[in-house]
């Protein structure tokens, strides 16, 4: 492979037809569709909870439960969340990104190994 | 448990330990020479398949996603989140919380951003996909420049917090710095065998001996210290705040924001941004995904990963008030080590020497895996970015390049152990900060325009890393940190001009700003192939490294 980690010269794929190919625009748009908004919605979450425990020390400090005050719970709910959100993300990659990835990956392997036979056949 | 009996005599609890650990001293050591012995041979034992490139940077990528995951904790639960976040929190309550959260959260940038299209596009390295649709020589010089650099402020981290440890841990006074020298200098020298004779193979199985040791350690602690306040964390809690109060200290705030940043939030929320940012852009974090076999036991590591680390911080926050509430503040800063003594005092008032042992040998198995997992990185940067693409331009002879890496792996570690020595006795957690926003700074922007903006070009890279590296180093260099502070680097001297202790809310827009300002001006464009390419690999597998067999 040398110089380069990819490998245009080796692939006989029109990657540029492949791009544009309906298959896979809709393998794109499940994943993007899913992790945009789910990263920006943490990060959102996340800052929410960063600038209240900078600014809003009062608001943090009320007690719900003896001890256990409203910055504790807020804490303790980014790791539900963070917990929440990994195991969401896989259920949709294994149901709906797994599925579709598949099926481009191995029309795609087999257009390679169907176009490299004849080649190995010629310098034999 | 005689607990009564050490509780009400808090303050000399620092010299009694000191004392203990000077006569148990013998059982630290033997601890931590019985986890050399087991790790050593493990390493002899897969080194025997050492030798392509495959084999030595990527374990073969022959791990499961389980495996993996578990080295990853092994490999991002370091000194600094385990002493650094467990002392934060016994000594500023929520505050020191704040950090674990930081550090959970950002894995699900990596999840949902990098792990898997990085593992489908690259080979061994970050700059493999930062270079991959992009001009190969520049981009992949800036990459391996930023790689080094990261690598460098978090190895220097981990070496300076061995020679804090070792004064505490074998009853070592903290002013003889001739004995933790030379244990930094052990340090180093174990790390150089393990990598150079057991390459990632090596280093993956020590991550994963040291994540499981460090879990139940922290876990069995964790029992312990509930079992002692009725499995009831608001009593405990309650514990940690009425012994504040008696030594006259913060009280009832330690469970409120504010005890460490109320002062300065900007630069709580500048560690923030670091933090969240950074993980998924460190590169021996990133190496971690070229040692399995498909992108979906990447995606599996990084489960693992987040299930094991989040439970831990879970841990650090029961432990942190654990020893808030047994030890108390002044007895924790009046220990050798200062903040860094909260998890080894509390494992010696609830375990007696026995627990301390096997924590403080955990503790040096801790940096000891971290330290082999940066260096192996780094390595791997140079040898595979400079020497085989750049300096012979992609044209190694055979076994050249893991020649390279492995004479890397000695020059890197000779450098450590000098930039540990120099800088024993600094803060280990704030220098991993430092790590990450220099990680999220140089190397975050660039993965995101490569993998997600199809015109995203060379010079946007370029810009975007330089420009991310140079104003994150810059700021630190001039913040009070480094001088103008009474607890800074250089301490006599005041040429700070920046105020905040943490550059990560300048430096990472900073960033993505130039990335995209160096894209839109840039006269060339890219070739729409290798983009097109890269897009469809990247989401599909094709062409992905496979695993070696052996």
């Amino acid at each position: 492979m040398g110089n380069s980690a990819h490998a245009s010269n080796e692939f006989p794929v029109d990657f540029i037809a492949e791009q544009n190919s309906e298959e896979f625009k809709a393998l794109k748009k499940s994943h993007r569709s899913f992790v945009f908004p789910v990263a920006i919605g943490f990060l959102v979450w996340y800052f929410a909870y960063v600038l209240l425990a900078a600014y809003a020390h009062d608001f943090m400090s009320i007690k719900v439960w003896d001890n256990i005050n409203i910055g504790l719970i807020l804490g303790l709910l980014q790791f539900v969340t963070t917990f929440g959100i990994t195991t969401w993300y896989v259920t949709y990659a294994n149901r709906k990104l797994d599925p579709q990835a598949a099926v481009i990956r191995q029309r795609l392997e087999a257009q390679i190994e169907s176009a490299n036979q004849p080649k190995e056949k010629e310098e034999v | 448990m005689s607990l009564s009996s050490t509780l009400h005599s808090v303050a000399p609890l620092a010299q009694s330990l000191s004392d203990q650990t000077k006569e148990n001293s013998w059982i630290n050591i033997l601890i931590f020479v019985g986890f050399v012995a087991v790790t050593m041979i493990v390493v002899f034992r897969a080194s025997r398949n050492n030798n392509t490139a495959a084999d030595y940077y990527a374990a073969g990528r022959s791990f499961s996603g389980g495996q993996n995951g578990t080295a990853i904790a092994g490999d991002y639960l370091s000194a600094a989140s385990f002493l650094g976040i467990t002392g934060a929190i016994a000594v500023n309550g929520y505050d020191g919380f704040l950090y674990s959260i930081g550090f959970l959260v950002a894995w699900l940038v990596a999840l949902l951003l990098v792990a898997e299209l990085l593992r489908n596009t690259g080979k061994f390295t970050m700059a493999d996909v930062l270079s991959f649709r992009l001009k190969q020589r520049p981009v992949r010089i800036a990459a391996a420049t930023t790689t080094l650099v990261v690598c460098f402020f978090y190895l220097l981290a981990q070496m300076a917090g061995a020679g804090g440890l070792v004064s505490l841990l074998l009853g070592l006074d903290s002013s003889n710095k001739a004995g933790q020298n030379v244990v930094i200098a052990v340090v180093g020298v174990l790390m150089i065998v393990y990598v150079l004779i057991g390459g990632m193979k090596g280093t993956t199985w020590v991550q994963i001996i040291k994540a499981f040791l460090l879990i139940i350690g922290a876990g069995i602690m964790t029992i312990i210290v509930l079992a002692m306040h009725g499995f009831n964390l608001s009593t405990l809690m309650e514990a940690a705040v009425q012994t504040s109060i008696a030594e006259g200290g913060a009280g009832e705030a330690l469970l409120n924001p504010g005890a460490q940043y109320g002062k300065a939030p900007l630069d709580f929320i500048s560690l923030a941004l670091a933090l969240v940012l950074g993980t998924a852009a460190l590169p021996h974090v990133l190496m971690r995904f070229y040692t399995v076999p498909t992108a979906k036991e990447a995606r599996k590591s990084v489960v693992w990963a987040i299930w094991l680390i989040g439970g831990f911080y879970v841990f650090t926050l029961v432990l942190g008030y654990g020893a808030g509430a047994l030890i108390g503040k002044e007895a924790i800063l009046a220990a050798p080590g200062g903040v860094n003594a909260a998890a080894p005092l509390l494992a010696f008032v609830i375990g007696g020497p026995l627990l301390l042992g096997f924590i403080s040998a955990v503790a040096f198995a801790t940096i000891l895996a971290v330290v082999a997992g940066l260096t192996i990185t780094a390595a791997a940067s140079f040898a595979h970015d400079i020497y085989s693409n750049v300096i012979v331009k992609g044209e190694p002879k055979p076994e050249m390049e893991v020649k390279v890496a492995r004479r890397t792996v000695i020059v890197i570690g000779v450098v450590a152990i000098g930039g540990g020595i120099l800088a024993n006795g600094q803060n280990i957690a704030f220098l991993v900060a430092l790590a990450f926003a220099v990680a999220a700074s140089a190397n975050l922007p660039t993965i995101v325009y490569s993998l997600f903006w199809k015109k995203f070009t060379t010079q946007g890279a370029l810009w975007s890393m330089y420009g991310g590296l140079a104003s994150a180093i810059i700021l630190i260099a001039f913040s009070p940190v480094v001088s103008g502070s009474p607890k800074a680097m250089i301490p006599g001297a005041d040429f700070a001009w920046f105020p905040l202790a943490n550059p990560g809310i300048v430096s990472i827009p900073l960033a993505f700003f130039l990335g995209w300002l160096g894209t839109v001006l840039d006269k060339n464009t890219e070739d729409p192939r290798i983009q097109a390419e890269m897009d469809v690999r990247s989401l599909t597998g094709v062409g992905a490294e496979k695993a070696s067999d052996h």
